[in-house]
């Protein structure tokens, strides 16, 4: 079977976790929720200027909501066994797993474009705004292909279980990725922890078309997040295909 | 001609257990072939190696004339797959979750549409289509569950256990549709508990233990090869008590059943002539006498026992 017809097959994965997946209660409390109160204790009371808001915002809006679809969709179906469903048809592993990715990827995506139209209120020049968008497309992806990796291990069947962990890995990554304290002013621990983290360079992207104020050139942050995407979706193909036989045994 | 389903040799350990021990068999085409085992026995890891699910540890399987382990897709395209469990979409309606399978299956949209419409109908789930599917009884789970097997038109079917725990009518229509698809000419995989199913549906039996095929044959077959299992049930008009019969050199066990004596027996012939004689000469009289042939039930308790005595042994 050819690589289209395998790509057509997962765009129906895809479509299937929008309808089940996007409303489901952890999804919305893990994706909007919770980034939303985060965003608030960041900005309440500190009277910064929304400019200077706004990269933190992008860049927290295109990680939780990119990575909060991913994590729970293999859990949940395992526990179904409606995973055990999707192996039996005619389709490749990877092409299972690329469907979630493209769902938590849309819907990191189409989330994150709402912060980004506030920018157009910013006076940013339009090439800017282009690249801004196309990074933050590359970045949902790379989140997304994150996401996956996160339900990977342990191979469980408890929604919860994949959500506690996928937290424990997101929110500090938060504070060390540029978004509260620009990496400049960072400690050197600081900036080492800084540079493994995929949310660093999309935060130094923004910083750089709206603030012009980044601490990488642009085309190095972007090939680092492509390099990451890569990454973690080999990554996460290769262990949820180990791990498979133990989720449908 | 090549075998829809030829398997050689096949193992599978899930760490120290093995589940599936060397097993080897063929199916022909347009058999319905039944799979009789405990639990436990290696009926459903069988079917998951043989649908792909699976990866063997050892041997081979041959699915539609594609290997296994090599063409899994090339496998998966031509099958269809009743699993054990229910795993419909309980989010979706009965109609997306057969759009969603037709078009994991590269079924076209047309044809999708089509074939829906009609399974649905023949289910009679037409009503119901819309409605989620977490609403559904059992009974209609498991006829979407074959429908969503049928979506994209099979040669080969496997079913896991598909009347398990079903109401007597939905059990009987998905035996009806089982029997009409091994008619079309499917073949057809039917792992079960239900002995007077398998009778009543399969054309060969294997009976599965402990991983490994204690016996394959006809339903007819089997019986006949378990003569010892015939009984004659007899009943007489005063209480008779069944050890006088347990001398007759004909008798091989007697065991009372009610108000019924049964007499089991190689020769039923022989056993009915000499309770006539007994009863004339006690000056009794016959209430009912039935000579019975041995259960699918009984032969495969006899497969077991023997089959569990034979492994014990060798350990």
């Amino acid at each position: 079977m050819d690589l289209l017809e395998q790509l057509k097959r997962s765009f129906a994965i895809t479509k299937k976790n929008i309808k089940i997946y996007y409303s489901k209660g952890p999804i919305i409390i893990f994706g909007l929720i919770f980034p939303l109160f985060l965003f608030l204790a960041y900005t309440i009371g500190r009277n910064m200027p929304l400019k200077e808001l706004m990269p933190g915002l992008i860049s927290m809006t295109v990680f939780f909501t990119s990575t909060s679809v991913g994590p729970s969709i293999i859990p949940w179906e395992t526990r179904s066994k409606t995973l055990e469903r999707l192996v039996c048809c005619p389709i490749s592993f990877w092409v299972i797993l690329l469907g979630d990715m493209f769902s938590s990827f849309i819907f990191g995506a189409a989330i994150s474009i709402i912060p980004v139209m506030f920018t157009l209120a910013l006076n940013v020049e339009a090439l800017n705004l282009i690249i801004l968008i196309f990074s933050l497309v590359l970045a949902a992806l790379c989140f997304s292909a994150l996401s996956i990796l996160l339900s990977s291990y342990p191979p469980t069947d408890i929604p919860a279980t994949v959500m506690m962990i996928s937290s424990l890995v997101k929110f500090p990554r938060v504070f060390i990725s540029g978004i509260f304290i620009p990496i400049e002013q960072m400690p050197t621990w600081g900036r080492i922890l800084a540079f493994i983290s995929p949310l660093t360079y999309f935060t130094d992207i923004s910083r750089h078309l709206i603030l012009n104020a980044g601490y990488f050139p642009i085309a190095l942050d972007i090939s680092v997040i492509a390099i990451f995407t890569l990454l973690f979706s080999i990554t996460a193909i290769k262990i949820h295909e180990k791990t498979l036989p133990k989720r449908i045994s | 001609m090549t075998s829809p389903i030829e398997v050689n040799n096949l193992t599978k350990k899930f760490g120290e257990i093995v589940a599936v021990n060397h097993i080897s068999f063929k199916v022909r085409k347009g058999e319905i072939f039944g799979f009789l085992g405990p639990n436990g026995a290696g009926k459903t890891t069988t079917i998951r190696i043989l649908t792909g699910i699976l990866k063997p540890d050892e041997g081979k399987a041959i699915v539609a004339g594609y290997d296994v382990l090599e063409d899994s897709i090339k496998v998966k395209q031509r099958i269809g797959v009743v699993p054990e469990v229910s795993n419909a979409y309980v989010d979706l309606s009965a109609w997306e979750n057969l759009m969603l399978i037709g078009e994991l299956y590269g079924v076209s949209k047309k044809e999708r549409i089509e074939r829906a419409n009609k399974l649905l109908r023949e289910f009679g789930l037409y009503e119901a289509r819309h409605r989620l599917v977490r609403g559904f009884s059992k009974g209609m789970k498991q006829k979407l569950l074959l429908c969503m097997a049928l979506i994209n038109d099979p040669e080969i079917l496997f079913l896991d256990e598909p009347t398990s725990g079903l109401d007597v009518e939905s059990a009987r229509l998905l035996r009806e549709k089982i029997q009409q698809y091994g008619n079309e000419g499917r073949t057809i995989f039917l792992s079960t508990h239900n002995m007077e199913e398998a009778n009543q549906l399969c054309h060969r039996i294997a009976v599965i233990n402990h991983g490994k095929i204690a016996a394959i044959d006809t339903p007819e077959k089997l019986r006949a090869e378990s003569s010892e299992l015939q009984y004659v049930e007899v009943s007489f008009n005063k209480p008779v008590d069944p050890e006088e019969f347990s001398g007759n050199e004909h008798v091989i066990k007697v065991a009372s059943a009610g108000n019924k004596i049964r007499l089991y027996t190689s020769s039923p012939c022989d056993v009915v002539e000499f309770l006539v004689d007994f009863a004339r000469l006690n000056n009794l009289r016959i209430l009912s006498l039935n000579t019975m042939a041995p259960s699918l039930e009984d032969v495969f308790m006899k497969l077991i026992k023997e089959h569990g005595e034979r492994r014990n042994g060798s350990a």
